[in-house]
């Protein structure tokens, strides 16, 4: 059974149709890339499946419940978990409390089942060092990574990651990838939204390319990147 | 990572210790007062101890909820009209109505947060207002207790009231004198009692998330916490502890009309005064601004207009140069806090790599 499956999900803003009925599934366990042009509909598809953004029609089914009506709080607690393209700290929070709110309210624990957890998921996004700062202070690398460590927090059975690695430099770039693939080698269902082509394609083992809120391309990464359409839409390159 | 390494959380500072015992003393000496003190200086401590509770629930909702109400007048004006309410027409003793009081605001809150929880900012600040208006006139219309002039507690019901007589007793006083002592008890208890209840709910993981609302909803909500009811939670309890102060201070002033009880100045404008000018979102800054604005009442009170402009005054340039509050500069400079809610990380058992408590790079 599918993790997550959309049905004809569409969506407009005004006049505009920025997700134009797209249908898939995310098989449990499979890390799947949506890569697409600015504008294409991208973070919209995206926040339709974590609830941010109310579909207009369509549905959306999460774990064999249908969530197209559910707030993002309740995606968050049937597990759901989502980073920001931009990232929204707690600023006035510390790292780590930033962590606790996550944890505590996204697994519905108390405050003392989740100092371990939170420290463990400080450790592997290398955060553990600045759990006692105040999230304001980091920079931009350890702002995405607290997106990812609070994401993890919330203990998701599907991970939804909105252009984690947009901004770093190489370096940073590959330690992240890193990370995440140690994330989805524990059997974590991952979304990731990336324009960093290189980074995402080492990850995932599928590619959706989305160009006017349309599926244009879906499949093996190294097959779709290779199809006209693709090359055409989205590299645009003529041929 | 090494095996041994273990985690735990610490909330406590030193500051903190002395401080809770320095509280503990200055509790004692609080309830210990009324038989050294002059009557003048219980019914200066009165309003200063009913100001900072008024003031405690309005940080709460504005400082730590981000619900920047301007009619809260309308949970002390409903208070105080309940307790004369159960007083005057179910005889009931006016110490026991207080709680009733708070429980009367609470129903007000009900259906108000439904009107104004539609609005947001600038919009819900008006649109509190608007309730207290509007309670405060249909307030007026109630003949029982004086419609629009007000009304006194009768003689019989102050005289007979619970505990009153124990207070004569105990310090030879008259019933006036007697009056006020018990007040500014029920004052000391509730302030103790609001000051510790605010501060175990930001200790909470409630306290957290509230925390996480304030500084950015979306992201909250993406993460499981239910931003709507923590609006509601402060909302409530807010309500619920102003109703209990409006009591308690027309309890002590004996007297009440819909002008004086709903009156925007008294319980709200000096109120949001007090708490930005000793600091926003802090337990510590309405003690402090409730401190400084009853020294600048005091000095300049007799000025008329000329004390309301110096007021407003003073209040801009906290406002532009600590806009954290007087509070807030102290603390950020000494990194001291009274009322710590911070949780710290610490990490033993990993040697070397201890967390860095302030790191610049």
């Amino acid at each position: 059974m599918p993790i997550l499956a959309l049905q004809n999900v569409s969506k407009s803003f005004g006049a505009l149709k920025v997700t134009d009925n797209v249908s898939f599934d995310v098989p449990k366990g499979q890390a799947l890339g949506i890569i697409g042009p600015n504008g294409a509909g991208k973070s919209t598809l995206f926040n339709l499946i974590t609830g941010n953004i109310r579909a207009d029609g369509g549905a959306v089914q999460f774990d064999g419940q249908d969530v197209t009506r559910t707030p993002p709080m309740q995606r968050c607690l049937a597990g759901m978990g989502r980073s920001f393209q931009i990232p929204q700290p707690f600023g006035n929070l510390t790292v780590f409390e930033n962590l606790v709110v996550a944890a505590t309210h996204g697994q519905n624990l108390a405050e003392a089942q989740v100092t371990e957890h939170c420290a463990n998921v400080l450790a592997r996004t290398e955060l553990l060092g600045r759990a006692n700062q105040p999230a304001s202070s980091l920079s931009l690398l350890q702002r995405k990574r607290l997106e990812l460590a609070r994401a993890m927090a919330t203990g998701p059975k599907l991970l939804l990651l909105d252009e984690i690695a947009g901004g770093l430099t190489e370096a940073e770039c590959d330690a992240l990838i890193d990370t995440i693939r140690a994330i989805h080698a524990e059997g974590v269902t991952i979304i990731w939204i990336e324009h960093v082509l290189h980074a995402l394609n080492s990850v995932v083992e599928r590619l959706l390319v989305l160009d006017f809120g349309r599926i244009i391309g879906m499949g093996d990464p190294a097959e779709v990147m290779d199809s006209r359409e693709v090359r055409e839409i989205y590299l645009g390159i003529e041929i | 990572m090494a095996q041994d390494v273990t985690f735990r959380v610490e909330t406590r500072t030193p500051a903190a210790r002395i401080a809770g015992i320095a509280a503990l003393i200055c509790i004692v000496v609080l309830f210990a007062l009324p038989a050294f003190a002059s009557r003048s200086l219980i019914q200066d401590l009165f309003f200063i101890l009913t100001m900072l509770v008024l003031a405690q629930f309005w940080n709460l909702l504005a400082g730590y909820g981000g619900l920047v109400s301007v009619g809260q007048q309308a949970f002390v004006g409903f208070g105080a009209y309940a307790m004369f309410g159960a007083a005057i027409l179910w005889g009931l003793d006016p110490v026991l109505a207080i709680p009733l009081a708070g429980v009367a605001a609470l129903l007000l809150a009900v259906p108000t947060a439904f009107f104004v929880f539609r609005l947001q900012g600038a919009y819900f600040a008006i649109g509190t207002w608007v309730v207290a208006e509007v309670v405060r006139l249909s307030v007026a219309q109630w003949r029982a207790v004086g419609g629009g002039s007000g009304t006194s507690l009768p003689r019989d019901v102050i005289g007979d009231m619970l505990g009153l007589a124990l207070v004569q007793d105990l310090f030879g006083v008259r019933a006036a004198a007697a009056r006020d002592i018990l007040a500014y008890w029920l004052a000391v208890i509730l302030a103790v009692l609001t000051i510790g209840g605010i501060y175990w709910l930001l200790r909470t993981k409630r306290g957290l998330a509230l925390a996480s609302v304030r500084d950015n909803v979306e992201a909250a909500k993406s993460l499981g916490v239910d931003a709507l009811r923590m609006k509601w939670l402060v909302f409530l309890t807010s309500a619920f502890g102003t109703g209990v102060a409006g009591a308690l201070i027309y309890l002590q002033k004996g007297r009440i009309s819909p002008d004086a009880a709903f009156s925007v100045t008294d319980w709200t404008a000096i109120v949001i005064f007090i708490v930005v000018i000793g600091g926003i979102g802090t337990i510590e800054g309405p003690i402090i601004g409730v401190l400084i604005f009853f020294a600048l009442q005091s000095v300049f009170a007799g000025y008329g207009t000329w004390y309301l402009m110096l007021l407003g005054a003073f209040g801009i340039v906290i406002m532009l140069f600590a806009p954290r509050g007087l509070w807030g500069l102290f603390s950020d400079k000494t990194g001291i806090q009274l009322f710590p809610i911070r949780r710290r990380l610490i990490v033993t058992g990993q040697d070397g790599a201890t967390i860095r408590e302030k790191d610049n790079g």
